[in-house]
């Protein structure tokens, strides 16, 4: 993925999702539409105070699902324009997302996660890495999703987010959890100004003279139609997958065991790498940034240099059937985590790395 | 106004609206889809705002509808034409935008998006086609459906205790602080559609002054959901339909 080095303001200390939400109005955002839910609420909040004394719409819906049936309408006339929401709002709005990904229509969509299934927790989780990468409402699309772990990222990931979902005609989503979204950190803000808008030929903004009409669907009765509005889907998504997989490698260098984790749990995983090698232990990570397009490639590398892999989630284990299907039986793949909102100690990272070292070499002999 | 000309000394009386396309209608014979959507791109062709309409048409037998309509169009999800709608014109404030709904869309899935789309005065015209039936899926029961009117799934009449009741969502909206300009009106005579195209006008007209909602409920037919020829359906609107949804203002501006 392309990085561009935009001018940026003096640092400060700011909470996630303002961070974003101030952001994503850097970004030259046009309208947010959205729904109270904790733990992001404060992205509603922070627009509903800034957009009327700045610039863009902004408007509290009476639901998620009228929220993203709104953004689906301005994307669709044209506009820069984003929701966010937490779990149970991200399900009400799967149909509207799949319809945007059909009608192929750019947009942002942020997800704070919090623990599930139902109505859950409003502590953070990982839980929703498949409804994420996997699609979430019916139909063969993916989104394209970016995994924060700090707060400079939840601001930055509003201009990638916003500039592949452009130039991809492709939603995007953000992929955050209750953590990050309330944590304070220190931020380097892009400056408003950089991030030009790109003229839409597609957009419904009223039909003149000079050209046909343009139709906003997801429609296509015939099926040879349909199933040929599919393949360029998935010619799209091959592009994606080609350019545009994103990871950050840490003390990999010199590793024998690698760990793969994303957004908070990969942060987690860097004290367990300290620990870890205050004993000796030489681990390393692969932290996945974009989680679709995956990053299959790196794995795979390190599947012939590693002895295994231990994949740190806060879920049941989700994003370790993507890391197996890379690694491809070619050394064991571990899956270590939390569930239900609760967070994974470094310490606990740890004491799971060291009972595989344990049972590995008891199996040698 | 007066009609054109032609170079053989004959006078042109009646003509396609041009933002009405050559595509075929696939509704079937009789319907009132189609002479609804004479109606309003002839008033878009007479204000001359044929680059400045933006027309949502969500599921239901209307879904096609930017296939005859020669304007930008938006297809919407069942139901949600008033968020989507809403979504344009937030962007767009100076553009007209109009949803084409039907009954079960507007009244039933959709009902959440309708009534909040009202109620916050969204600057768009509303236009609610009512035939009491689920015409596309194949003539199951509406919430408009009539008190024991026979459907595909109220076999043996709707049973208002068991199925619930005719819903007026039209009155209902009327009382929205929102809703500027709310009225019934029908297709079923060609009187009926002068009278709709009237309000149709009135309601794109009523779009550039800022000050809410414009509703338009069509009391309209399903002859193939009926089970009656277009004939027998004009009848049976006014002896079944009239009773229950009277044709009229509700709700007119008070300037």
């Amino acid at each position: 993925m392309e990085k561009i080095n935009y001018k940026r303001s003096e640092p400060r200390l700011m909470k996630g999702n303002e961070a974003l939400a101030e952001s994503a109005i850097r970004a030259d955002l046009d309208a947010y539409f959205g729904y109270p839910i904790t733990p992001q609420s404060e992205i509603l909040e922070y627009f509903e105070e800034q957009i009327p004394i700045r610039h863009g719409k902004v408007l509290q819906a009476e639901s998620e699902v009228a929220s993203i049936n709104m953004v689906y309408g301005a994307a669709g006339a044209g506009a820069r324009v984003m929701t966010s929401s937490s779990s149970p709002g991200v399900s009400l709005m799967q149909e509207g997302i799949s319809y945007i990904a059909s009608a192929q229509l750019p947009c942002l969509v942020v997800n704070v996660v919090r623990g599930g299934p139902g109505l859950g927790t409003i502590q953070p989780s990982q839980g929703d890495y498949f409804q994420a990468v996997k699609g979430g409402g019916h139909g063969d699309y993916h989104l394209i999703v970016l995994a924060p772990a700090t707060v400079q990222e939840m601001a930055d990931f509003v201009f990638d987010a916003f500039r592949l979902a452009e130039e991809y005609r492709c939603p995007a989503m953000i992929l955050s959890d209750g953590a990050l979204g309330q944590m304070m950190e220190k931020v380097e803000l892009i400056e408003e100004g950089q991030f030009p808008k790109r003229n839409f030929s597609w957009a419904t903004t009223g039909k003149p003279a000079t050209r046909e009409r343009n139709i906003i669907t997801s429609l296509f009765i015939e099926p040879e139609k349909m199933e040929g509005i599919n393949y360029d889907l998935q010619a799209k998504y091959a592009k994606i997958q080609k350019n545009e997989v994103r990871y950050e490698l840490v003390e990999t260098d010199d590793a024998d065991i690698i760990l793969v984790a994303f957004g908070l749990s990969a942060r987690i995983c860097q004290k367990t790498i300290e620990l870890a090698r205050e004993k000796g232990i030489k681990l390393g990570l692969i932290r996945p940034i974009t989680l679709y397009p995956f990053p299959t490639n790196i794995i795979k590398e390190f599947a012939d240099k590693a002895k295994f892999f231990l994949v740190v989630e806060m879920n049941a284990g989700q994003m370790v059937e993507d890391v197996a299907l890379a690694v491809n039986g070619k050394k064991p793949v571990y899956y270590k985590g939390r569930m239900g909102g609760m967070i994974p100690t470094p310490e606990e990272v740890l004491v799971e790395v060291e009972n595989i070292i344990a049972k590995q070499s008891e199996e040698k002999r | 106004m007066e009609n054109e000309i032609q170079d053989n000394g004959l006078e042109i009386v009646y003509k396609k609206p041009s933002t009405l396309t050559d595509t075929p209608l696939h509704y079937c014979p009789g319907c009132g889809h189609s002479v609804v959507h004479r109606v309003l791109m002839e008033v878009v062709d007479e204000l001359g705002i044929q680059d400045k309409t933006i027309g949502v048409a969500p599921v239901g037998c209307s879904v096609f509808a930017y296939n005859y309509m020669n304007i930008d169009m938006q297809e919407a999800a069942h139901g949600r034409a008033g968020a989507v709608a809403t979504g344009i014109k937030r962007v767009l404030p100076d553009k007209y935008v109009f949803s084409y709904q039907g009954d079960g869309d507007l009244a039933a899935i959709g009902t959440a998006e309708t009534i909040h789309t009202v109620n916050r005065g969204e600057n768009i015209l509303m236009v609610f086609i009512n035939n009491a039936i689920y015409g596309m899926t194949g003539g199951q029961m509406a919430p408009t459906s009539l008190e024991g009117m026979k459907t595909a799934t109220s076999p043996y009449g709707r049973d208002v205790k068991l199925m619930g009741y005719p819903l007026k969502i039209t009155e209902l909206l009327a009382q929205l602080p929102g809703a500027l300009y709310v009225t019934r009106q029908s297709v079923h005579t060609p009187n009926a559609v002068r009278k709709l195209k009237k309000a149709v006008k009135a309601s794109f007209e009523y779009q550039k002054l800022n000050e809410g909602t414009c509703f338009i409920e069509v009391v309209s037919n399903c002859p193939s959901g009926w089970k009656q020829t277009p004939v027998q359906t004009m009848k049976w609107i006014e002896e079944n339909m009239f009773p229950k949804y009277p044709l009229g203002d509700i709700k007119v501006p008070k300037f």
